[in-house]
């Protein structure tokens, strides 16, 4: 496949950018090799049924690169193809290379998920939920043998259901302010408990909670990314060689992590009400900050510096 | 869903040297469009997946048009269409001819 790469890639937004564009622009210029590429037209055998429309990829981008000379394995889920969806066909590619990171030492130690999805494809539910759990098997049989798993959130499906899961499972976590993170997604959320509950037209409060800066606050990502590839490439670049051991020390820290954030944050209402809580100066203020202000109010929190996941 | 073949002969072959090429996205209003270089010089299939029916003479009118004004032959090309309007169509086969023209970096 031919690289789309373009002089502005760098400062293209990663929230507009397609899975491909975004890969493109990530990877060292020309390092890209795709496994299973659309001329293999390895589509989904189920949409026709519903006469919905395949990808020749199955909205899933699957290969290896280089990214500042270091040897990576990269996926990229595609948001804009059907939610960028767990199916038959895109989670089989996503499962196959974690296992193949997992059962070849003679590739690269670094796999990079590109996450951008609602969750599982609900025309091919149960192979999605298949999926979705191998994926989190895969990933910590992975991290068990030393590969460092990273995931890179900031797409207009976000990360929900099993690729919040997905993401949760993974070494480390770069979000965008763009980016969002969660299980259950607003509009989920509002079908099952209500309006009053959840507004998920309300885009303020959608993003307080879900949000990259909430998420980066309370510890819930590990690195915070302009909404740029660039922004993402630096992000990642800072956490390749900062994930930690997947052995007992990091999982009972993880442990502690939580339990300490639940009795910290447990009672709060609000995602100001947890700002405060945590101790931030102007915690109105939080979305009215550009980048560079609100990175410096992370290096000063508790919590958000933890060594674990 | 609705398949479409269609068979051009063109003046020339597809500037470029690119084997293959991918544009576009499967989603509302859009499309995806791949392009092999797998065939005679003179020659140019484009195969369309849609799920929106009775269009079938807009799909062929794009098509012409479109070898008309690119020539690209030797193209094999594939359509995943998601309810794209036809100026959406030729702008991203246009893209897509482009796409095969560049070298790579």
């Amino acid at each position: 496949m031919t690289d789309p790469r373009h002089p502005s890639a760098d400062t293209a937004s990663w929230f507009l950018s397609t899975a491909r564009e975004r890969l493109a622009g990530l990877l060292d210029p020309g390092s890209f090799t795709e496994f299973l590429p659309p001329t293999e037209r390895v589509q989904s055998p189920h949409l026709a049924l519903f006469d919905l429309p395949a990808a020749f990829d199955d909205g899933m981008v699957v290969g290896r690169g280089r990214l500042g000379k270091r040897a990576v394995l990269v996926a990229a889920q595609e948001g804009q193809f059907m939610g960028g969806t767990f199916a038959e066909v895109s989670g089989a590619k996503l499962v196959g290379l974690l296992r193949a990171a997992r059962d070849d030492a003679k590739l690269p130690r670094i796999v990079l998920l590109l996450l951008d999805s609602g969750g599982v494809r609900l025309q091919e539910g149960n192979a999605g939920e298949l999926a979705v759990a191998e994926v989190m098997r895969a990933i910590v049989e992975a991290r068990g043998y030393g590969v460092t798993v990273i995931a890179l959130v900031g797409g207009r499906a976000g990360a929900f259901g099993g690729a919040g899961l997905t993401a949760a499972t993974c070494s480390r976590i770069a979000i965008s302010e763009q980016g969002r993170t969660g299980v259950s997604g607003p509009e989920v959320i509002e079908t099952n408990k209500g309006v009053e509950e959840f507004d998920s037209q309300d885009k303020a409060l959608v993003w307080s909670v879900t949000g990259g800066r909430n998420r980066r606050l309370l510890g819930g990502a590990d690195a915070y990314a302009g909404d740029t590839v660039a922004g993402f490439r630096d992000a990642v670049l800072a956490l390749i060689d900062r994930a930690p051991p997947f052995d007992l020390a990091t999982l009972r820290a993880e442990q502690r992590r939580l339990a300490d954030r639940i009795e910290r944050l447990g009672a709060c209402n609000s995602a100001v009400e947890m700002w405060v809580a945590l101790g931030i100066a102007e915690p109105q203020n939080i979305r009215n900050l550009d980048d560079t202000a609100f990175a410096e109010i992370v290096k000063g929190l508790r919590g958000a510096a933890y060594d674990a996941r | 869903m609705e398949i479409l073949k269609v068979h051009h002969k063109t003046r020339g072959p597809a500037a470029g040297t690119i084997g293959s090429a991918l544009v576009g996205v499967v989603a509302s209003g859009n499309l995806e469009v791949m392009l092999e270089r797998t065939l005679a010089d003179t020659e140019c299939t484009v195969e369309i997946a849609t799920p929106v029916r009775g269009y079938d003479d807009v799909w062929k009118a794009v098509v012409t048009d479109f070898v008309e004004r690119a020539s690209p032959g030797g193209l094999r090309i594939s359509i995943n269409d998601g309810g794209a309007r036809p100026d959406t169509v030729m702008l991203r086969l246009l893209q897509g001819v482009r796409t095969m023209e560049a070298g790579h970096d």
